[in-house]
């Protein structure tokens, strides 16, 4: 209970923080610890192969492809930036105003829910549970893949074309007109 | 054992958190990870009722709604690229071209 007030707890900040953030690329930061934070609620709701895919798919790769895209368009509010690179402008002032509340809320946010992890594989709470929820198959690759690829064979093939069709429209799309 | 009801509630706020994200901002690619945010706040929802019920649907839908979001954003952030690349700006007020 302790550790599922303390992971919702990051996941509603960080959602916030998404929302709130004046420049993109922190909203994409921020998103990454709202993806991380879901992953560690999968584990404790006996779903390791969706929290282990979660972090691979989301963090991975749909972070990762926010953030180039963010940085090829760059939004028009990098104007900051600059004013950072200029010498002498940034590292007069005094630390508390160099840092926003975006860095302070991330820095917090990432110290909470690195304690909170490590509380939890410490204490055993993020372990496979035993018992009743051992029917379940606990969420383990094996459960998943034996009914991934009996009953739901076909979807899983479709899944595949559809990832296709994706990366072709990709391609297509982000192809510079003639 | 957390009660199912609150990972409902904690998939309702987040839901929540991104639908007015959507709403309320205009920056386009902010929207998008609002999107992105719903569609996880619903992904939660069908792992804590798979829990729920002992039965392993819930996370195979999961699977199946992660390999939609990949497709999604892959086809999302290059319109978002063609349109930005097109109208120079990635506000949602200049995108108005089916406005009647």
């Amino acid at each position: 209970m302790f550790l599922f007030i303390i992971f919702s707890l990051i996941a509603i900040v960080a959602a916030a923080g998404v929302i709130l953030s004046r420049r993109p690329i922190y909203s994409a930061l921020f998103l990454l610890v709202n993806f991380a934070t879901l992953a560690a609620l999968y584990i404790m709701l006996q779903a390791q192969f969706l929290a282990v895919v979660q972090v691979i798919v989301y963090g991975g790769a749909i972070v990762v492809l926010f953030l180039f895209v963010v940085m090829l368009l760059g939004g028009g509010e990098l104007t900051d930036i600059r004013d950072a690179r200029r010498p002498g402008a940034d590292a007069s002032r005094p630390l508390s105003q160099r840092l926003r509340w975006p860095q302070i809320a991330a820095l917090g946010l990432a110290v909470l829910l690195l304690a909170a992890v490590g509380y939890g594989l410490f204490t055993g709470q993020l372990n496979p549970v035993q018992g009743d929820a051992a029917t379940f198959g606990q969420g383990s690759v094996q459960a998943i893949g034996s009914v991934l690829y009996t009953d739901y064979l076909l979807p899983f093939e479709l899944a595949s074309i559809l990832l296709l069709v994706g990366m072709i429209g990709a391609v297509v799309l982000a192809r510079p007109a003639e | 054992m957390v009660p199912t009801t609150y990972y409902l509630i904690l998939s309702a706020v987040l839901f929540t958190l991104g639908a007015l994200g959507v709403v309320l901002r205009r920056n386009v690619l902010i929207i998008f990870m609002s999107v992105e945010m719903m569609l996880n706040a619903v992904n939660l929802t069908f792992a804590a009722l798979a829990r729920h019920f002992l039965q392993l649907h819930g996370q195979i839908f999961v699977l199946m709604a992660m390999a939609v979001a990949a497709a999604e954003v892959a086809v999302g952030l290059a319109i978002v690229m063609a349109v930005v690349r097109h109208k120079d700006s990635t506000n949602i007020q200049d995108m108005n071209l089916l406005k009647g």
